[in-house]
């Protein structure tokens, strides 16, 4: 197992330069680059000289290629993903700031994903094709076609037009008051949480189906055990296996939810560092988020596979 | 003869399909004394399976079952779930077809074993585990102490089929269905199996339903045999009346199917022609007509009925017995 963990760790290396590469490219092509923002805004004339002085300070006078081996460079000998261009402080440090709010947010919001949908995908198909499996069905797919950014920004227009009431704006951290931080984070968890626990009670209502068809829950009814047994000792498990697949596959999906959420709800995540660094053309935040956030979501995928071990004692790590 | 453990009386089966409902199941009697063992013998798709499902109220939840199952003075079909579930174990048990799909594969034999202690018999752990120690050892699996902490795909299928049937016995069941055990196993260990089976029904005076499509399984190994065809009996006799005196015509072919040692090399195997008539569009007469070598107008227009007009002690539906 343990040479499992370090081939799967050591497959992560070409993944991420190849990833890191096409994040350090593109982002250098959108129209519109540094120079130019910095120029306008700044009162200075965009004349010849001032324009290639900035480059040279910013180091973006150099080869593309050159660029990319020198920021490689620094990751791999320095441990730093370099400096922002505006600010001119570290990105990692940012990184390291915004990083337990963002993890915060999917964390909740897949616990929210599980905690609806396993119940409800359960209940669903014990009920097959009654009333109950109907309506469940139906909201599930209203959770899905409901766009998470549209339910995001009703909620905070209309209680305020309402009630006078609207979600807190002012980020609270989890160490100055953990309930308030809590309930601030419940509303954009619930809303993220929402298409994700959708997809999650409809796979889990299908695997159930499949699963109670199984000669084995035919025996675990013939040995007299009780159906409430039966369905979570025997049935469960075995349908749990894909919802867990599922959840690595939902993790990039979690990752770009937590982008817009963190936009409307205010919430000082990587999500938000990442829209203004794009809208700010400062490239070291950009890749350094990208590469943080590929290696999240590796890390989370092994996490994955490695957990199969714990529900299939078919899987073995070799 | 003792009063019956097991008694079914006029058993329907129906199951839905695009075509219409098919009948399954049509008409069945059958009873069984304490401690006895009925055959029940017939091809693929003859209805024994759905049978054995009625009489343990497992059947596919679109079924529609009609008729009567008393065992031991309660009638199932009636019976609230509840009680049902208290029957299940330590009175009525089963060992399914295929070992290798009727063992939950993400739990412990152990935890298997152990379960249905617990659910019965209310054992604490430790007791239970030393109870599932005994009844492997007991079904002859080696080792059973490390067995029990094993899952079922790190066991071969006839072990499998051999802690199968100690789930089943783990209760002491008055009544074993045992549903074709050995067709998913190697011929080797069919005969294995199928003397456990004997050796543990007659240690604990259990009764036991052994259904199967081979005869030669049940020749040497049950008090009756009862031979279904497209949803009915179509004859029943103690077993060594069975096979010294058959009477009706596919009983006959179903034995005559059966390879023989002492036939010279290259001899054809005689199969029966035809096919086993589409349930959803019964016949008038006989059902095994259209693929009877005797048959006449008097088996298209007619069923006979399941009875022992020679009273001779075997029953048999059929115009023209043998």
């Amino acid at each position: 197992m343990q040479a499992y963990i370090i081939r799967r760790l050591l497959a992560l290396i070409p993944t991420l330069i190849f990833a890191s590469l096409i994040v350090f490219i593109t982002v250098r092509l959108i129209p519109g680059d540094i120079i130019d923002l910095m120029l306008s805004s700044n009162d200075i004339g965009a004349d010849k000289k001032s324009r290639v002085q900035l480059e040279a300070a910013l180091g973006l006078d150099k080869p593309m290629v050159s660029q990319y081996f020198r920021w490689l460079g620094a990751i791999l000998f320095e441990g730093s993903l370099g400096k922002s261009l505006w600010q001119n402080t570290p990105v990692m440090e940012e990184i390291l700031h915004r990083l337990p709010i963002t993890f915060e947010l999917g964390l909740m919001a897949l616990f929210v994903a599980l905690i609806v949908g396993i119940p409800i995908g359960v209940y669903s198909a014990v009920r097959q094709d009654t009333v109950g499996d109907y309506v469940t069905r139906s909201f599930a797919i209203l959770a899905l076609a409901l766009p998470g950014f549209w339910v995001g920004t009703l909620v905070m227009v209309f209680p305020s037009i309402w009630w006078g009431w609207s979600p807190e704006v002012k980020y609270i951290a989890f160490t100055q008051d953990p309930l308030r931080n809590l309930a601030q984070m419940a509303i954009p968890a619930l809303i993220l949480g929402k298409a994700f626990s959708a997809v999650v009670m409809r796979l889990t209502r299908t695997m159930m189906l499949e699963v109670m068809r199984q000669d084995y829950i035919r025996t675990a009814l013939a040995k007299g055990l009780a159906t409430r047994t039966t369905i979570i000792r025997h049935a469960l498990r075995n349908a749990l296996i894909p919802v867990v697949t599922l959840v690595g596959l939902q993790a990039p999906v979690l990752v770009g939810g937590t982008v817009i959420l963190e936009q409307i709800f205010v919430i000082p995540g990587m999500g938000l560092l990442l829209l203004e660094a794009v809208s700010q053309r400062d490239y070291p935040i950009i890749t350094g988020v990208f590469l943080v956030v590929g290696v999240a979501v590796v890390l989370i995928n092994l996490l994955v596979d490695l957990s199969y071990g714990l529900l299939d004692p078919k899987v073995r790590y070799r | 003869m003792s009063a019956p453990l097991l008694s079914v009386e006029g058993i329907t089966v129906d199951l839905p399909t695009p075509r219409g409902p098919l009948r399954a199941v049509d008409g069945v009697d059958l009873t069984l004394a304490p401690g006895s063992t009925l055959g029940i013998v017939g091809e693929s798709g003859c209805g024994k399976t759905m049978l054995s499902r009625a009489v343990l109220q497992l059947l596919p939840k679109r079924a529609k079952l009609g008729g009567r199952i008393l065992f031991a003075g309660r009638d199932l079909v009636t019976l609230p779930a509840e009680e049902l579930r208290r029957l299940r174990g330590p009175e009525l048990a089963v060992v399914f077809q295929d070992p290798m799909t009727s063992l939950n594969p993400v739990l412990t034999i152990g935890t298997q074993i152990v379960e249905t202690l617990q659910a019965h018999l209310g054992m604490d752990t430790a007791a239970a585990t030393r109870r599932g120690v005994e009844l492997l050892a007991a079904v002859g699996i080696p080792a059973p102490e490390q067995r029990l902490r094993q899952y079922p795909h790190q066991l071969s299928g006839g072990m499998r089929q051999r802690v199968a049937i100690a789930i089943a016995l783990s209760c002491e069941p008055k009544l074993l269905i045992a549903d074709e055990p050995t067709t998913a196993l190697d011929v080797t260990v069919q005969a294995q199996i199928l003397d456990l089976l004997a050796r543990e029904q007659q240690r604990r005076h259990m009764a036991l339903i052994l259904i199967t499509h081979d005869l030669g399984v049940v020749a040497g190994r049950t008090d009756e045999v009862a031979v279904m065809y497209a949803g009915r009996v179509v004859e029943r006799a103690p077993t060594p009346r069975l096979f010294t005196r058959m009477r009706m015509p596919y009983t006959e072919a179903l034995l005559a199917a059966i390879p023989k040692l002492d036939s010279p090399p290259h001899t054809p195997l005689p199969a029966i022609a035809g096919r086993p008539p589409d349930q959803t569009r019964p016949l008038k007469g006989c059902s095994f007509e259209p693929r009877c070598r005797y048959a006449d107008e008097r088996c298209r227009a007619a069923k006979p009925p399941l009875a022992d007009p020679e009273r001779l002690g075997g029953l048999f539906a059929c115009w023209h017995p043998l």
